[in-house]
């Protein structure tokens, strides 16, 4: 089997999946029943993208692993999930900022994607790119919302993305899955986006009439399995079913 | 929230040619939330292909108590309706 494939698909897919569990977690718990219906809808989304990310790392795979298994079935150590998406939803303003922290990378990577000579993801990529342009759409309109709202709401997402802030810089890690994957021609090359991503986020800050965070130091490890102490409950929660009920079927 | 925001109307037309219809209503801050929220809470199973929002104080409503003075005289007017014509039975969809 191609190692390399394989890992660089659970690199794009794990993203996607966590970040849509945490998005579940908020299915009835919204601040209103609009937002609550659109982050849910987020939600949905990146479960139907990342569908199409594990149905083929499971035929690059070749064995009795499927879409199900790859997705539900790993140990912690082994989902490569950058540590930005498996922030809690401590309040509205971390979901907004975690969001747009994430769709705006995410919508640059996916515009490159449709460029892999790999047919299967160039197509993935381009049927994702309609999706994570709404995301990215929604996020930067509720970041401006916020920024430039009451006071309360101001002093929240300020606070949120100072916070996460020190997860971005992952973003942009290359694994060695990646670099061989960039190589082949099938892989983005993530450091090329790095000063656009963060001349795009600083410009959105700024007409949120918000600070962009001065930071030199940030945090790093979900690339390499190697998360945050939230991680364990997603899973623990994820996992349930399959664990509980190894082989169920709806 | 303890402040609500205002509420808005939403009307989506499904198909190109057919008219816009009223969907139903949602909160949202201004129009162009409205515009997004309408977009996720009535288009997301693929409902729609236009949406028009307008804010529900803007529209002016017929009095309920007026119904017998509005609606009722038209009753007994049968011959406003084109039934008194023999359709020949080539004609479909009349």
């Amino acid at each position: 089997m191609n190692t390399n494939l394989y890992n660089y698909l659970l690199g794009i897919a794990d993203n996607s999946l966590i970040l849509g569990q945490r998005l579940g977690e908020l299915c009835g718990h919204g601040p209103s029943l609009e937002t609550d219906i659109a982050l849910t809808n987020i939600s949905l989304d990146l479960f139907g993208q990342v569908r199409s990310y594990y149905q083929y790392a499971a035929k690059v795979a070749g064995d009795n692993r499927d879409e199900d298994t790859i997705a539900m079935m790993r140990p912690e150590r082994e989902y490569v999930s950058v540590l930005l998406v498996e922030q809690p939803n401590t309040d509205f303003g971390y979901v907004i900022a975690r969001q747009f922290l994430f769709d705006v990378y995410h919508y640059m990577f996916l515009t490159e994607l449709q460029n892999s000579k790999d047919e299967t993801l160039a197509a993935i990529a381009k049927k994702s790119i309609k999706e994570v342009s709404y995301h990215v759409r929604f996020s930067s309109d509720w970041i401006k919302r916020l920024g430039d709202g009451t006071e309360e709401s101001h002093a929240r997402i300020q606070n949120a993305i100072n916070d996460l802030w020190t997860y971005t810089d992952e973003l942009f890690h290359q694994t060695e899955a990646d670099k061989e994957m960039i190589n082949e021609g099938v892989g983005v090359d993530t450091s090329k986006l790095k000063e656009q991503y963060y001349k795009h986020i600083s410009e959105v800050l700024n007409e949120a009439t918000l600070e962009v965070p001065d930071l030199k130091y940030f945090q790093k490890g979900g690339k390499q399995g190697v998360h945050t102490e939230h991680m364990g409950y997603i899973l623990t929660e994820l996992q349930y079913m399959q664990r509980a009920y190894p082989n169920m079927s709806w | 929230m303890k402040k609500e925001w205002p509420l808005w109307e939403v009307f989506v037309r499904s198909k190109n040619g057919l008219e816009h219809r009223h969907f139903g209503s949602l909160h949202a801050a201004d129009a162009e939330m409205a515009l997004e929220n309408a977009r996720d809470v009535y288009t997301r199973r693929n409902e729609g292909v236009s949406i028009w929002v307008v804010e529900s104080k803007n529209i002016t409503a017929s009095n309920p108590e007026h119904n017998a003075e509005l609606f009722e005289p038209a009753q007994d007017k049968v011959y406003r309706h084109p039934t008194f014509y023999d359709l020949p039975d080539e004609i479909k969809h009349m």
